[in-house]
């Protein structure tokens, strides 16, 4: 645990979508921190909220969804709460955001350098050639060759790899507290992935939190310090990295790591979860991952079980929790 | 033995007009050359821009080639036109990686597995024992034949696009990125599922992907691409664990895997070169950690190594 209070610190969130059928659950009661210079993954498979916890702490939701429940802390401020007009000014300046496709965040009609030099603008209020300066120097920074001369590129005259710099850079402009990146690098080629990681680790190390979404358990090796794993709207695992990986305690995540199929070695056969995720209509009562466990009980069927921790670092959501703890003990001795 | 698919200097250009350097060529596919043996999956990676998808286009005659040939079954389907095809379209299918886009939303599932059967002119009794049949083989119920594809997850979908590309018992099967769009648990399902239906019918495979732990658990003979050109190819064993070319070295090594003890290796840096600029002398030297004078000037041969592994590099590992 962080001995300084953690820099985000959310609770019991959750969120609904209204739908034709009526409003449906797709986040429930979501609790977790991000520590300052800490990355925390959060892995998960379509449908188990890591985008929606992400849009969420943004107040991004847009007009079908709704935050129910809980609280977003940030600095001790509760983001919940305030105003979009405060939340215009905490987007960009304390919490810096990295999508997926970086077409998404850039407009095409205006160049890189102008778009960067416009969140300096609007947010730290430069002048116009002092953001000019500013901006060329955050291409730099964040790798992009001769940035100078790159400045007065289209959007569409880089690569995927350099507009995710481009991206990284606005993200990065005003210095902000946290950094969220949603599956940041799965449009991009593994040669540029290993490129835009190696740029997030170092902007961890000098200037924010990261929380960083991902459904690729390689990605989470490579980076997190500690993890959440989310299924079905909800956290059913939390741990420090080499915990998760060496001694994973849910089954939902052990079959999630045993379902890649490795590089190194060549598997005769995967394990495979079968089914697939339940969709918000129609959560499954009991442990919402019961339908498609293999390690499932008549009881899990019929009782949801709470996220308890099992150290003071570790939690995890599943009835048979003190039985696989006991387990990996006595494998262990 | 004939290869079931055998491609030979395969290669497909581009004219394009770029403002301020006119009309300029621009080869997407350049001399490409493999075997697809009975039974045998070959798998195909490479990053954006390498020409695995081209490749794919021209064998399945979807894009004409600009030279070279292609066999299937010891026949050259080089030049034959669509009409000259459709007899052989029983022979060769394919499994795209965004089964939505590929499947007719307003035919139920059981037309869509019954399409290359009727075009085959296969008796409605077959047809519908066939399409039962493969409803099976791909692990859905006898009941998913009566709805449309949205009803569908993305799995489920993928499994409707196989059991369509099997119906007509083909030898040879494309598979374009097939897992790409899939969840990591939805994709472990659809990987057993293609080796073991390659099992139960004897299929030939030419698996593409851009995901190496795929190419790895279904492959048993891998073609590594870069800007066009196949720069190494060999069995998966030593694709994977004995690299030669410094280029399957790196992407190997820049793949994330889920354990906690990986290596921190260098990023190769620098971008994959558009395909108008492809540097002089070895296309890769640029990005090479191990470039030396003459890969600036002197554009490598593939050439073998051992039996059956070829590599396209001056200094191989």
């Amino acid at each position: 645990m962080t001995v300084t209070p953690a820099l985000l610190d959310i609770r019991d969130l959750s969120v609904a979508f209204r739908t034709e059928a009526g409003p449906r659950e797709v986040l429930s009661k979501v609790s977790f921190t991000v520590g300052r210079g800490e990355i925390l993954g959060i892995v998960g498979e379509s449908g188990s909220g890591k985008s929606v916890t992400a849009l969420a702490v943004m107040r991004l939701l847009g007009s079908a969804g709704t935050i129910t429940g809980g609280s977003v802390g940030l600095d001790g401020a509760d983001l919940v709460s305030l105003s979009e007009r405060e939340m215009l000014e905490i987007r960009g300046r304390k919490i810096g955001m990295i999508f997926q496709e970086p077409m998404t965040s850039l407009n095409p009609l205006l160049t890189v350098g102008f778009q960067v030099a416009e969140v300096l603008r609007r947010h730290l209020g430069l002048a116009a050639r002092a953001a000019r300066e500013r901006a060329s120097a955050l291409l730099d920074r964040v790798g992009i060759p001769a940035a100078a001369a790159r400045y007065d590129d289209y959007p569409h005259q880089l690569s995927g790899g350099m507009r995710q710099r481009v991206v990284i850079a606005m993200a990065i402009a005003c210095g902000p507290r946290l950094l969220i990146a949603d599956e940041p690098t799965t449009a991009l080629d593994v040669t540029i992935q290993a490129q835009i990681l190696a740029l997030i680790r170092e902007l961890r190390d000098s200037e924010a939190s990261v929380m960083l979404i991902t459904h690729d358990m390689g990605v989470i090796a490579r980076m997190a310090d500690r993890v959440v794993v989310m299924y079905a709207g909800k956290v059913v695992e939390c741990a420090p990295l080499a915990d998760l990986f060496t001694a994973p305690l849910h089954p939902y995540t052990r079959l999630l790591l045993a379902a890649v199929p490795p590089v190194r070695a060549k598997a005769e056969r995967l394990p495979v979860i079968p089914g697939t995720m339940p969709s918000p209509g129609a959560m499954p009562a009991g442990c919402r991952f019961h339908t498609r466990c293999p390690a499932a009980l008549p009881a899990c069927r019929e009782r949801s079980p709470a996220l308890e921790a099992v150290s003071p670092t570790r939690l995890s959501r599943c009835l048979r929790t003190p039985e696989f703890l006991a387990g990996s003990r006595g494998a262990a001795a | 033995m004939t290869p079931v698919l055998r491609v030979q200097n395969l290669s497909r250009s581009f004219a394009v007009s770029r403002a301020g350097s006119g009309r300029r060529e621009l080869k997407a596919v350049d001399a490409v050359s493999f075997d697809v043996g009975e039974a045998e999956t070959l798998g195909i990676v490479g990053e954006s821009g390498c020409g695995k998808t081209t490749v794919a286009r021209m064998i399945l005659k979807l894009l004409p080639s600009s030279a070279g040939r292609i066999e299937l079954g010891g026949r050259d389907i080089t030049h034959l036109d669509e009409a000259a095809m459709r007899p052989l379209r029983r022979a060769m299918h394919a499994v795209f990686q965004d089964p939505l886009s590929s499947l007719n939303p307003r035919l139920k599932v059981r037309d869509i597995v019954a399409e290359p059967l009727r075009s085959q002119g296969t008796d409605r009794r077959a047809v519908g024992a066939r399409v039962r049949e493969m409803l099976e083989v791909v692990g859905l119920a006898a009941e998913a034949g009566e709805r449309f594809p949205h009803a569908f997850s993305g799995g489920q979908r993928q499994r409707i696009a196989i059991a369509r590309a099997l119906a007509a018992r083909p030898r040879f099967v494309v598979c374009d990125e097939a897992t790409s769009a899939l969840d990591v648990s939805v994709q472990a399902q659809i990987l057993n599922l293609l080796a073991d239906l390659q099992r139960r019918f004897g299929l030939s495979l030419l698996f593409i992907s851009h995901n190496l732990g795929a190419i790895r658990h279904l492959s048993h003979r891998v073609a590594v691409m870069y800007l066009g050109r196949v720069v190494e190819i060999g069995p998966e064993a030593d694709i994977f664990d004995r690299p030669a070319h410094p280029y399957t070295a790196a992407l190997l090594a820049a793949v994330p895997q889920p354990v906690i003890d990986q290596p921190a290796a260098a990023p190769l840096a620098g971008e994959i070169p558009n395909a108008f600029d492809r540097p002089d002398g070895c296309h890769f030297h640029p990005r090479c950690p191990k470039a030396q004078a003459r890969c600036r000037v002197e554009d490598p041969r593939l050439e073998a190594r051992r039996d059956g592994h070829l590599v396209r590099c001056h200094f191989p590992q």
